[in-house]
């Protein structure tokens, strides 16, 4: 799951042979071997707890002491899944892989724009402390409200289609982006940017050569936070009414009481959501050398 | 080729605060020239206004005929810390001025590598910042000024984070490099002892509001060497400005 990062100079051995630079180089091997560890604890321990959490579901659900319309058994679970995969449901007749490319294809429009949006306002913000004191009270304001009180009115002004879905998905998704760019653009130390300017940089490579790698960890973080709320976004947007969608199947299971169904929604928005996530990850390891 | 550098007058105020000045000084072509004084006295701010970095609020700074109003490429800034790019290697890291001027890569690479040997820096070409010792960083952040030619250079405290043995000898380093080119040279430090071993001359500023109290000649000899930090000659120096900076 986690690829090991190699030592990316080789030679380094020989450099170490020729420098008084022997203690320094050591403590990064020694950085990048303890980070290395750590990812191969990660990467071993997920099964593990994942495994945990199934045997002492598996436990109380066969226990005998709770119902099974409450707790599903594992096994109903996996075979509901296997089921909608295949079949789809009786309950709209359609596979599980419709209703998820359905909320998929209001997630990814809802995440590009919401970012989009969240990294140039956010930007704007950094930059000019004057459009800070004006837009900020109106976005904080707008985040302190519960999405779900204003997502109805929003199907109102936007229709039943996926517009709306899109649009609560933007408004999720579009906040934790700005948060991290107004942080990651203000975290550029001054000393770079007076050093820029010594070479008469122009705006472009100012922030293509030093805001962005500058800013780069920060606005990944941002976007790791943007892709896990993404579902959650459209998924809201689907509760309110819809056709399809991971949100409409597990609203129409909960109203039937099919609690394995449930289960089986609320499992796959989680996948999808960390599969969003890892795809960031990825990319961050790739950019990321260092 | 070297030019003069000249103030007139110069003030530098941060709202009701005056910083600086105000500052009259005419420093030759070719010349070294330190700056010294206590802290907080408005060296720093000095020299950002001879780079083009900080306005003046009142009178002027010249390069050569030329009022300063931004920076130029033909000056070169050490800043106080190496201030090198994390994300960008060695080599990188010094072709910045050229990269930002439009220098194709081959052409910067080659600039690079002449430059490398100078600064004992070639086996490093690919290795990151935080592989560096603070003094390699700041031979790097030296190789990313000589790379843009200048014929300018200002020096804000180069060394100042350096262990004293590393800072002597990148001082000296910093010296001979200069007597190749013999660029234009200010160089803010707080530490008398650079001043004289580096200078052909010594500012001395008052506290704050900073203006030039003193300027002392600093004829010994060039090529300098750690040596003459010994000679009665050097003493006195050291001390007569030592004298005028607690007046």
């Amino acid at each position: 799951m986690f690829a090991l990062p190699l030592p990316r100079n080789n030679k380094r051995g020989i450099f170490m042979q020729q420098t008084l630079e022997i203690s320094k180089q050591n403590s990064v091997q020694q950085r990048i071997a303890k980070y290395n560890r750590l990812l191969w604890r990660l990467g071993r321990g997920r099964p593990i707890s994942f495994s945990l959490v199934l045997i002492l579901w598996y436990w109380v659900a066969h226990s005998g002491k709770v119902k099974s319309f409450l707790l599903p058994t594992p096994e109903a679970v996996f075979e509901t899944f296997h089921r909608v995969l295949t079949d789809g449901d009786n309950v709209f007749d359609s596979t599980l892989w419709y209703h998820t490319s359905a909320t998929l294809g209001r997630v990814l429009p809802g995440l590009a724009i919401g970012l989009t949006i969240g990294i140039s306002l956010g930007y704007i913000i950094a930059k000019s402390p004057l459009l800070e004191t004006l837009l900020s009270p109106i976005v904080v304001a707008f985040q302190s409200m519960p999405i779900v009180a204003y997502a109805p009115v929003l199907v109102i002004w936007f229709g039943t289609g996926s517009q709306s879905k899109i649009l609560t998905c933007v408004l999720i998704v579009f906040f934790p982006m700005l948060m991290n760019t107004i942080v990651g653009i203000r975290s550029v130390p001054q000393n770079l940017r007076d050093l820029m300017k010594m070479y008469r940089a122009s705006r472009w490579q100012m922030f293509r050569k030093l805001e962005v790698p500058a800013a780069l960890p920060i606005l990944l973080t941002g976007m790791k936070t943007s892709a896990t709320l993404s579902v959650i976004g459209a998924v809201v947007g689907e509760f309110i009414v819809a056709n399809e969608g991971l949100g409409v199947l597990i609203t129409e299971a909960r109203g039937s009481y099919n609690t394995p169904l449930v289960f089986v929604s609320a499992i796959s928005m989680s996948a999808l959501a960390s599969t969003l996530y890892s795809i960031v990850a990825f990319i961050e390891r790739r950019f990321m050398r260092r | 080729m070297s030019i003069n550098l000249t103030t007139h007058n110069l003030v530098v105020e941060f709202g009701a605060l005056r910083a600086l000045g105000p500052v009259s000084i005419q420093i030759q072509a070719g010349q070294f020239v330190a700056i010294v004084g206590p802290s907080g006295c408005g060296k720093s701010t000095l020299i950002r206004v001879l780079a083009g970095l900080q306005a003046a609020s009142f009178g002027e700074a010249r390069l050569g005929e030329q009022i300063i109003r931004q920076p130029s490429m033909r000056v070169g800034m050490m800043f106080q810390s190496a201030n090198l790019m994390p994300w960008r290697t060695v080599m990188d890291n010094i072709a910045l001025p050229l990269e930002l001027a439009g220098i194709s890569s081959i052409e910067r690479q080659a600039a690079v590598y002449d430059l490398l040997p100078l600064l004992n820096l070639e086996d490093f070409a690919k290795a990151y910042p935080d592989e560096l010792s603070g003094g390699m960083a700041q031979r790097v952040a030296l190789g990313r000024v000589l790379i843009q030619k200048p014929d300018v250079l200002l020096l804000d405290e180069p060394f100042g984070a350096l262990d004293a043995m590393t800072r002597e000898q990148i001082s000296l380093d910093l010296l001979a490099m200069w007597a190749r080119d013999r660029q234009t040279a200010v160089m803010v430090t707080h530490d008398i002892h650079e001043a004289v071993l580096l200078s052909d001359r010594v500012l001395v500023m008052s506290p704050r509001p900073g203006q030039i109290v003193e300027d002392i000649a600093v004829d010994l000899p060039r090529p300098r060497h750690i040596e003459q930090t010994y000679d009665t000659e050097f003493a006195y120096l050291a001390q007569t400005i030592r004298k005028a900076i607690r007046l």
